[in-house]
């Protein structure tokens, strides 16, 4: 089983399972309710040309935060099969 | 269920309330529906638009319908998500009616997130009916949504629609007439862990603030997951006993370690799972790239993504400058022939002056950019009905953030290069209340249209022998627009750490997929947004109009032979001369205070002021003699009044002064108070001042 790492040091392109992210601040708790929970699955498509913010596929959306939220993300990536 | 009384009886209309996500194709619906019977304003003490609209039932009797804005939840975050929330709760009763029917508009290819809202909306206990939008998206991403089963799971009526196809309306419009609406069946289970504090809070709102039962539990649900307490004017407050309850279990669950809203949250996406599940087979893979994430590979990429964004704001800048001069030649046109006709109709005299000088030629001198007002309207539509904008924001987070902005006030800053009113009107996307004033107060450093006619004047009339050359041309604009532009980032920075210290901002955007633009609905939102500034600034530009006007016109002196000597002893003269002491210091005179006074017109109002103060007769088409006049003007005593370094001190001051009385008007509207434009007044010109003040004492030292 792959170790969990913070989103933003996922690879371009990888798909991971959510572990978790603080309970508390107010950014968390939108994520959450954007669809981010424990277990969801999201991919990392890309980051905007000067290297933030990060751009996620999640629920078959695609949304925006800034690495200094997802340093607190914890993912655990999907190894092909 | 037993209808509310009104409707039962008939008479009174039905209201309903639209609901949905942003980008869910919600204003496209309510258009539709709408058509053009629509009154638009704000929600009283709150800058959120306010869009009601009477549509007609299937045996023809009105219905209102309030267009509620985008919202992801109704635990606000942004001042439009706690409007939504409000009024929905019924606690605006004083200006929005509670709704009593709500129609919610999902959007079918994102069914899970959309629902989310949904599902908090069904804890109301209100009637709903549930449109599920872009069945066509969702059939394209493999997605065949059984609205049948849907229907039966949820107790409602769901219609299937493609609003921008006009399918599905028919459906709704009859759903919407039903004389009596089912109640939903919305049964899901509060987390163990936090149902007693839902019962207590419940309890409290039925007995404190006399909610109905099912709203306060709704309501009580939304406390656990409001973290910012999000209040706007307008909204009633809660009782003090809810607010010690509510208080107190959150600190019993902070010591518990308790994930409260996580677990709340949690819950009803789980019972959105199980509904989608049964009602949606995914029938493709997904894995498949969508038209939209091509797209966005080019429009984000490192290099071309940079290339797209120049290309757009190219494009935007020429369009104003090249399509927008026809018709401001026609206004111009028109303008003066509307003064001749008023010339010639009436008999001489200070009422015609009034009339031909005052009222037509200082209204004209706004409304000629009425034309480039309007294409930068269009164009932040377009921009924001294809998906572009988001990208746009996308891509220059990193640099706003360095002065603690975030990407949303990118655009409306760019425009504000062509007219600030279109860029602070265009603020409204930025949800972070602080994040949007801090932009609205920069946005007029960037140097607009109506500051080129004086920066030109003034480059112009820069060198004595005449030829300047153009190198030091180009250069002086440049660094004119480079001047406000490193003013309103470095201001935007002090803001950010000092008066309007807030939380950094957040970067948690959805990136919608790329639509055909809605030109119909583009095109509706710009004549929307310039009746409003006309309706704003027109009157007060009326009222300054005339006001200069009588300034520049009174005292009448007998001996006054021409009209440099009447502006000479007038009160606008005075009113030069008063504030001479306190301009002098930046190399101006009373003349040019006389210009910078009639400025808060329009800023271009200037040339043709000081055209009159110095006395010439004004020329359009030629400024050799206005030149050729401010070569040899000269204080009392000889001493030439526009030297090389008085012209770019007055230009430096044109950079940053607060000059413009539209753009003041629409920041009271946009911040709705009288404090904020006055600020601006007062921190704007008084950096241009002090400003000028070291560039001319300086240089004078320096010996320019």
């Amino acid at each position: 089983m792959a170790d969990s790492i913070a989103l933003s040091a996922l690879p371009i392109g990888t798909s991971a399972k959510l572990v978790k992210f603080p309970l508390s601040g107010s950014a968390f708790l939108r994520l959450r309710e954007m669809g981010l929970l424990p277990g969801t699955t999201l991919t990392l498509l890309r980051t905007a040309p000067l290297g933030d913010p990060l751009e996620i596929k999640v629920r078959g959306y695609n949304l925006t935060l800034r690495k200094s939220e997802a340093d607190h993300v914890l993912v655990e990536p999907i190894t092909a099969p | 269920m037993s209808l509310p009384a009104h409707v039962k009886s008939g008479t009174k209309q039905p209201v309903f309330a639209f609901v949905g996500n942003p980008n869910c194709g919600k204003s496209t619906l309510f258009n539709a529906l709408t058509g053009l019977k629509q009154k638009i304003g704000n929600y009283p003490g709150v800058t959120v638009e306010r869009k009601v609209g009477t549509a007609y039932s299937q045996h023809g009797q009105p219905m209102t319908v309030i267009d509620l804005p985008g919202a992801y939840s109704l635990a606000a975050r942004s001042p439009d998500e706690a409007v939504t929330r409000d009024v929905l709760l019924g606690r605006r009763t004083e200006d929005t009616q509670m709704p009593d029917r709500i129609v919610c508009i999902v959007d079918g290819s994102n069914l899970e997130r959309n629902l989310y809202l949904v599902h908090q909306i069904l804890d109301l206990g209100r009637p709903v009916i549930l449109v599920v939008n872009m069945m066509d998206l969702a059939d394209k991403a493999g997605l065949k949504i059984r609205t049948g089963q849907l229907e039966q799971e949820l107790g409602i009526p769901v219609i299937a629609a493609e609003a921008s196809q006009g399918k599905g309306l028919i459906e709704l419009k009859l759903a919407m007439s039903r004389p009596d609406l089912p109640l939903p069946h919305h049964r899901w289970d509060v987390p163990a862990a936090i149902s007693p504090a839902v019962a207590e809070l419940q309890a409290s709102l039925q007995d404190s603030d006399q909610r109905p039962p099912l709203i306060a539990r709704a309501e009580a649900l939304l406390l656990l997951t409001d973290q910012d307490q999000l209040r706007v004017a307008g909204s009633q407050p809660l009782s003090d006993r809810t607010t010690t309850i509510l208080d107190g279990w959150k600190k019993r669950w902070v010591d518990e370690n308790t994930d409260w809203s996580g677990t709340l949250v949690g819950a009803r996406y789980d019972a959105i799972g199980t509904l989608v599940a049964g009602c949606v087979q995914s029938s493709e893979n997904t894995v498949d790239q969508s038209t939209s994430d091509k797209i966005d590979a080019i429009v984000t990429h490192g290099f071309w993504g940079w290339a797209v964004l120049g290309g757009i704001m190219t494009a935007l800048f020429l369009s104003i400058f090249t399509l927008a001069e026809h018709p401001m030649n026609w206004i111009d046109a028109g303008t003066v022939a509307l003064a001749d006709a008023a010339k010639a109709g009436m008999p001489a005299g200070d009422l015609r002056d009034l009339i031909t000088d005052g009222i037509i030629g200082g209204v004209g001198g706004v409304v000629i950019f009425l034309p480039q007002i309007l294409i930068l309207f269009f164009f932040i539509g377009m921009l924001e009905s294809t998906g572009y904008m988001a990208r746009a924001a996308f891509i220059m987070d990193r640099l706003m953030s360095r002065v603690g902005l975030n990407g949303k006030s990118f655009i409306p800053l760019l425009s504000s290069y062509a007219c600030a009113i279109p860029g602070i009107m265009a603020t409204r996307t930025i949800e972070d209340p602080k994040d949007r004033l801090v932009t609205i107060l920069v946005a007029p450093f960037m140097s607009c249209s109506a500051r080129l006619p004086v920066y030109l004047l003034m480059i112009a009339a820069l060198l004595p022998t005449g030829e300047v050359p153009l190198m030091t041309k180009v250069g002086l604009m440049i660094l004119m627009y480079a001047l406000g532009t490193i003013g309103a980032f470095g201001f935007a920075w002090l803001f950010k750490r000092t008066l309007l210290k807030g939380e950094p901002p957040l970067m948690i955007m959805e990136l919608p997929p790329y639509r055909r633009p809605k030109v119909k609905d583009v095109a509706l939102q710009m004549m929307e947004r310039c009746g409003l500034f006309l309706k704003r600034a027109g009157t007060i530009i009326l009222a300054i109009s005339i006001v200069l006007w009588a300034l520049t016109t009174y005292p009448k002196s007998d001996d006054a032979i021409d009209p440099a000597q009447q502006v000479a002893q007038s009160y606008a003269g005075k009113a030069g001369k008063l504030i001479e002491p306190v301009i002098e210091p930046l190399g101006f005179n009373w003349e040019i205070g006389i210009g910078l006074i009639s400025s808060f017109a329009a800023r271009e109002v200037f040339v043709s002021a000081t055209s009159v103060v110095i006395n010439v007769e004004e020329d359009e088409e030629d400024t050799a003699p206005l030149l050729e006049a401010l070569r040899n003007a000269t204080w009392p005593g000889g001493r030439a009044l526009f030297t090389p370094l008085v012209c770019f001190t007055l230009m430096v001051f044109y950079v940053f002064a607060m000059q413009c009385v539209s753009t003041l008007a629409v920041v009271k509207r946009e911040t709705n108070s009288w404090k904020w434009p006055l600020f601006q007044v007062g921190y704007q010109t008084g950096f241009a001042w002090l400003l000028c003040l070291i560039i001319y004492q300086t240089g004078t030292a320096l010996g320019f």
